[in-house]
């Protein structure tokens, strides 16, 4: 390993802990979600309004996407998000992600976990074609343990097989 | 801490003849035969076991306590109360009435004795079979530290049951587990021991990263897991007695989870995910690279190695759902032998080598079974919204699995099942439970 990507890495590292999504088990919006607007049209810098924001790629972009069961194949509505948060990846390069793939809990637990690497790794794909630095973007899965919702029926499972991209600060941080 | 009576020597025969408890054992009626239809369980008297000393009184009861309690639990031994005895076993060296055993219909009489000398306990017992008039089997003596009582009345269950049955025993035994708490939503994982019938929990890690799947080694003193300790899925190994920790080799940008131990306790079998896709890999505990085994697009994960170390049975959906395959320990070609309706995953081969039990998934329901080894003779022993991840007693007869409720106040709890499908039991933990990994029986 170069002396470069050593240091990269280990910003990846200080970036993790540092990340900008600490409710992404949880609160986390998926597109098109309010936040406060401005006075007079004016930008409250950090807010979902403010392009530049973490803010604005969790609510107004969107963090996450969701799949079909057992499925790992990004859906029309996906991309219409992933392109979203491609575009603000690649203006925002101070930013690097972590991916995180989830699974519903019907399923045994070591194949959840294989399953939201599938999925976590598709989204990365999708986002490497778009033109984002593979570098910038780790997978990880979850497999069935961080479940956001917790019914036992299809309206609680479909929110949960997701991949939530989460922002980490970059290098400027 | 320490394996709480490590100490335990055993095992001085003492008085009874040679030659009348293996004619007992081969002909006469005290005899369970566990893969048959046990309609009744087979009911037997335990006098509260004498104590030999003054102070042993307390111990002798809790001792004879947890005997009655192993024996029952199995579902095939029934206890009598001692409220219907006639005679009262005032000595462990008087001679048995068997009528007044028989007129109370006991088949198993089992006496014993405790004394205690400073730090040191013994426990003798004898058993008899009461409508042979015979005793079956030597009595037998087990000697350890105080702190080791419990160990000692499972080595006398093991001994009885033992003899009753023909099989091996499973009572002096572990269960390594995760320990459970919070909502499905906020749930915080720990890594527990415990005796097998719940007693003694110790916990082996904190609950600051989750944790997943512990496996123990053949001998039962290290224990595989999966922690997200670093915030990505690793594979670390813990010595049970110092509980140390330490992170088995792993890749870089790559997640490695699902570990277990080959039968010689050095090399392990694990998954590992790369770009997406997770195949099984092998290596040897002690160091060195990482040998690919599988290497197809599809998910394979869930190895366990057959009890000779020459097979690995693991879970593919390479045919499109997870089903049950069977490859030989250093990879190559693997012969799928699950072929039911719904999907089949986290095979586990039995210590016997004759079955391998599974999770199976149909209809929206969750099912722990057993099939032969060639997928023949499936049975399915349990139903329930959630069941999965089953691991074997050390005689082979009983599995324990991680049961699952349904909800929003969803929880998961340990039971245990016989190879029958009877005797569906949870097993009693502090908190919720999850993954358990039965040890072999102690040493």
């Amino acid at each position: 390993m170069t002396l470069k990507a050593k240091i990269l890495l280990a910003v990846a590292g200080l970036a993790l802990a540092a990340c900008t999504n600490p409710d992404r088990f949880g609160a986390g919006g998926a597109g098109g979600a309010g936040g406060t607007g401005g006075i007079n049209g004016a930008v409250i810098p950090g807010s979902p309004n403010d392009p530049t924001s973490p803010a604005y790629f969790n609510q107004t972009i969107g963090d996450r996407v969701l799949f079909a069961v057992d499925q790992s194949t990004i859906t029309d509505q996906g991309r219409v998000v992933l392109d979203g948060q491609a575009t603000w990846l690649l203006t925002n390069t101070d930013f690097t992600a972590v991916i995180e793939g989830h699974a519903d809990e019907q399923g045994t637990r070591e194949y959840n976990v294989a399953l939201g690497a599938r999925r976590a790794n598709a989204v990365r794909e999708y986002l490497v074609s778009k033109g984002v630095a593979g570098n910038r973007l780790r997978t990880v899965s979850y497999g069935k343990e961080r479940p956001i919702e917790i019914c036992s029926n299809e309206s609680c499972y479909a929110k949960n097989r997701r991949a939530v991209t989460v922002l980490a600060a970059g290098l400027t941080g | 801490m320490k394996m709480s009576g490590a100490v335990l020597s055993v095992v001085l025969a003492f008085g009874a003849s040679q030659a009348a408890p293996v004619l007992a054992q081969t002909q006469g009626p005290l005899r369970i035969e566990i893969t048959e239809g046990v309609i009744e369980p087979l009911p037997f008297a335990l006098p509260v076991f004498e104590a030999e000393t003054g102070d042993a009184g307390g111990l002798a009861a809790q001792i004879s306590q947890v005997v009655s309690a192993d024996l029952s639990g199995t579902g095939l031994f029934r206890e009598i109360p001692s409220s219907a005895f006639i005679s009262q076993v005032s000595s462990f060296a008087a001679p048995v009435q068997y009528a007044d055993w028989k007129a109370i219909n006991a088949q198993a009489l089992i006496t014993g004795a405790v004394s205690v000398q400073g730090n040191q306990v013994s426990v003798k017992f004898r058993l008899y079979d009461v409508f042979s008039g015979a005793e079956l089997g030597d009595g037998l003596q087990f000697t350890g530290t105080a702190d080791g009582w419990r160990r000692m009345a499972h080595k006398v269950s093991d001994a009885v049951y033992s003899r009753i049955t023909g099989e091996g025993g499973y009572f002096d035994s572990r269960v390594v587990y995760v320990s459970e708490t919070g909502g499905k939503d906020a749930r915080q994982k720990r890594l527990a021991i415990m005796d097998y019938d719940g007693a003694n929990v110790q916990y082996l890690t904190d609950s600051s990263a989750i944790v997943l799947a512990p496996r123990f080694s053949p001998d039962g003193g290290r224990v595989l897991y999966t922690s997200y300790e670093t915030g990505f899925p690793r594979i670390y190994v813990l010595d049970v007695g110092s509980v140390q920790r330490r992170e088995v080799a792993s890749q870089d940008g790559t997640m490695s989870f699902a570990p277990r131990f080959a039968p010689d306790g050095q090399n392990i079998v694990f998954s590992l995910s790369q770009g997406g896709n997770t195949d099984i890999w092998a290596m040897n505990i002690g160091g060195g690279g990482a040998t690919r085994l599988t290497s197809a697009p599809s998910i394979e994960t869930a190895p366990s190695f057959s009890p000779d170390g020459s097979q690995i049975v693991f879970e593919s959906d390479r045919s499109g759902s997870q089903q049950l395959y069977i490859m030989p320990a250093g990879g190559g070609e693997a012969q799928r032998i699950s072929f039911g309706p719904g999907r089949y995953g986290t095979p586990v081969w039995s210590p016997r080598g004759d079955l391998i039990a599974f999770t199976k998934q149909n209809a929206g329901r969750f099912h722990i079974g057993v099939m032969r080894t060639d997928g023949s003779e499936e049975r399915l022993l349990t139903a329930s919204f959630l069941d999965e991840g089953p691991t074997w007693a050390p005689n082979g007869r009983v599995i324990m699995f991680t049961r699952e409720t349904q909800g929003e106040g969803g929880r998961s709890s340990l039971y245990s099942v016989d190879i029958s499908g009877r005797n569906l039991r949870p097993v009693r933990t502090p908190e919720g439970g999850s993954d358990p990994s039965w040890s072999p029986l102690l040493q």
